[in-house]
């Protein structure tokens, strides 16, 4: 039996200081008393842990880039508990024995939980549908081609019906390869006058609009990632109100960045798809707000120092930025989202988006919280990162609403000391 | 050297594009270029000022023209210069960028000159090695020295930039030339229409200052001082930004029928290398009107320009 409390803690919008108990992975009840190992909570606001729905941890294959140890205890260091993986790894996660193996080894390392995602198609290729029942029998949680594009449109409408059979979400990366092209960057006036090859918005919207149809052909659950332009989330919530079951996510990247970041040509703010333009990221917001936007995710996507210092042509798209997320979006967008609101984006959302048990402080609720400390300031020190990929955009920023501890399963998963 | 007019204070410390460059400062390079055709027209072709420094070429792209055009401008002003070439290096061994930049810095290097083919390339060199770079012609971005050298053949033409109006006709997408000089010759009271082929004309260079847009070479010319013609790349029409060569060639290319629209005076220009008779005819290329063999006579003086403006007087 292991028996945690976290004292000196209070729920969102409360000013109280309460304790809360929790034993064998369940929240036991509040105000017990100090059972069991005790944690002084310092004050914190106390939530669900947050849920994390894409994220690159690079195991299998490319864990110079990052693994599952860095890349669970980078997403504890956020404040996450949960983890959804994505299969674009070496080789590809589309067979039941890597899911297997993948979520053994995540339960040995007593950090955030692993939920992985299998691909939708064998090697990710698009051409032949994975043995999806054998996948979500082995523990897959998600199927998704990410890192790809779906550019056979009558594989992906296999999918969704195999998927929906099974009860799944698959997700995509909504993205029309011929007409991205070559682009490293938004297309617009910013890439024209750098010269740097344009990645149009009407990429992503032209897939959005295809995918949407296919979804109402199909009635197969579809979940887009990381949206960025504003067409394509009106053509979600366009969508949405015809009853299409269809939810969406934005990253914290895309609603804090735009593509004149690009302008210093530091390879760091090439992400895929690119940071768009003010009026874009605008309308991202305002589809958190209206909730259109279903949830938040950060896309996850470590690489190396070296890959990121190579010219924008040649280095690979991704940040990677976990361990801030939450203390970002406070700090950035607090206000006007609210507490609870924001956590609800970075919790409850994800979960109903997946299907999952709506994550509570309920007694008899899974033990998987998190401590915030939404007033001090702190610096933004890649060097502390748990992540193996040590930059970020927001170095040296001053940022509120850090995550001091982080309870997965009912253990200390992460502590944040001073 | 002290007919040169430079002052050494508040200089750009490098040439990446024309952003921090002043008119004023720009005129003073092209002026002080004239200074560095007297040098090349001696019977001993070398002055001191480099002496001690060591330039280093660092071309990532294949280039023998703008490569030479620079050694010979290092050598002439008596610098050490040192050739590094990509394909030989350890980027191929995936080297980052930022590691063979501080190895050649360890190396003492004063000065780079960048050719690389992505854009940026040569800020982040510039970044990297702390030390003054010129960018010999990064991706589509830019290629600042060329377009200072068609600047400066323009104004030996007719004496100044103000009033006058330049014509670059072609793949203007993919032209680092076209970007530059829609940089610089407003900065220096020109007027700049860009034309080609919708697919390789991107609108968003209408938000330039002095710069205008337009598909129709006719309307591009009309009035125009000086018609630069841009190389057409073959791969372009594999890329599907055009349906044949020959259909761009008879609505797009410079001859002597469209140099005809211009002012009566205007000249005819080129980057190089040119496909003939293709976005080039050879009557223009070969004919009076032409100034192609000036830009490459006055690409040296320019550089030499620049690598005295970057380089002398500086700790």
């Amino acid at each position: 039996m292991t028996q945690l409390t976290i004292t000196n803690i209070k729920r969102p919008g409360s000013e109280r200081l309460e304790s809360i108990t929790v034993e064998n992975g369940v929240i036991q009840g509040w105000n017990l008393g100090e059972l069991g190992e005790v944690v002084d909570g310092q004050g914190g606001t106390v939530a669900p842990a947050l849920i994390e729905l894409h994220a690159h941890l690079r195991e299998p294959g490319q864990t110079e880039k990052e693994d599952l140890a860095s890349g669970l205890a980078a997403a504890a260091a956020g404040g996450y508990g949960t983890v959804v993986s994505m299969p674009n790894t070496l080789p590809v996660v589309d067979d039941p024995a890597t899911v297997r193996a993948l979520i053994e080894r995540a339960e040995g390392l007593g950090l955030a939980r692993l939920k992985p995602a299998a691909a939708l198609t064998k090697g990710q290729q698009g051409e032949q549908l994975a043995e999806l029942t054998y996948l979500k029998e082995a523990g897959a949680v998600m199927f998704t081609d990410d890192g790809r594009t779906n550019e056979n449109a009558r594989v992906l409408r296999l999918g969704l019906e195999y998927a929906r059979s099974l009860g799944m979400v698959v997700s995509v990366h909504a993205e029309d390869a011929s007409l991205r092209a070559d682009g490293v960057m938004n297309e617009g006036p910013v890439s024209e006058e750098l010269g740097l090859p344009g990645n149009p918005a009407a990429a992503e919207a032209a897939r959005v609009a295809r995918d949407l149809e296919i979804v109402a052909q199909t009635g197969g659950r579809l979940h887009v990632q990381h949206l960025s332009t504003a067409r394509a989330l009106d053509l979600v919530r366009e969508a949405k109100a015809r009853g299409l079951p269809v939810t969406c996510e934005v990253c914290p990247h895309h609603l804090t960045l735009t593509d004149e970041a690009l302008r210093s040509f530091d390879a760091i703010y090439k992400v895929a798809p690119p940071l768009r333009t003010r009026a874009d990221a605008d309308h991202l917001l305002k589809g958190l707000l209206d909730g259109t936007v279903d949830c938040l995710a950060t896309d996850h996507a470590p690489h190396t120092r070296a890959e990121k210092e190579r010219d924008l042509l040649s280095a690979p798209s991704g940040i990677a930025y976990i361990e801030i997320a939450f203390p970002l979006m406070w700090t950035r967008f607090g206000e006007r989202l609210g507490l609870e609101k924001l956590l609800d984006l970075m919790t409850g959302a994800p979960a109903r988006v997946m299907g999952w048990p709506e994550p509570t402080l309920e007694e008899g609720a899974p033990a998987d919280l998190v401590v915030l400390d939404l007033g001090t300031e702190r610096e933004v020190n890649p060097a502390e990162f748990r992540s193996k990929a040590k930059f970020t955009p927001w170095a040296g920023e001053t940022l509120r609403g850090w995550p001091t501890l982080t309870v997965v399963h009912g253990k200390v998963a992460f502590r944040r000391e001073g | 050297m002290t007919a040169f007019t430079l002052s050494t204070s508040a200089r750009p410390r490098h040439l990446l594009d024309f952003q921090g460059w002043s008119r004023e400062r720009l005129t003073a390079l092209l002026d002080n270029a004239d200074t560095m055709s007297q040098v090349l027209d001696r019977p001993v072709r070398k002055v001191p000022a480099l002496q001690g420094l060591t330039v280093c070429t660092a071309f990532f792209e294949n280039s023998t023209r703008t490569r030479v055009s620079f050694e010979l401008a290092a050598r002439r002003m008596s610098a050490d210069v040192v050739s590094f070439a990509a394909g030989a290096s350890s980027l191929s061994k995936g080297e980052s960028l930022r590691d063979t930049v501080e190895v050649l810095t360890a190396y003492k290097v004063d000065a780079y000159v960048v050719r690389h083919h992505a854009a940026g390339a040569a800020h982040l060199v510039a970044r990297y090695s702390g030390k003054p770079v010129i960018n010999a012609g990064d991706g589509r971005r830019s290629h600042p020295t060329q377009a200072l050298l068609d600047a400066y053949t323009v104004r030996q033409e007719f004496g100044t930039l103000e009033g006058l109006t330049v014509a670059i006709v072609g793949d203007v997408r993919h032209s680092r030339v076209a970007r530059s000089n829609a940089e610089l010759l407003p900065k220096l009271g020109a007027k700049v229409v860009l034309c080609g082929p919708a697919t390789l004309l991107p609108e968003g260079l209408a938000a330039l200052p002095g710069v205008t847009l337009t598909t129709d070479p006719r309307e591009a010319v009309r009035g125009a001082h000086a018609v630069m013609a841009l190389r057409l790349q073959q791969e372009r029409m594999d890329a599907g930004y055009l349906a044949s060569l020959q259909e761009y060639a008879d609505t797009y290319q410079v001859n002597e029928s469209l140099m005809r629209e211009a002012e009566s005076g205007a000249i005819a220009l080129h980057p190089g290398p040119m496909n003939r008779d293709l976005e080039i005819s050879s009557d223009v290329a070969d004919g009076p009107r032409s100034r192609i063999v000036r830009q490459v006579e006055n690409g040296q003086a320019v550089r030499m320009s620049v690598l005295y403006h970057l380089l002398v007087g500086r700790e």
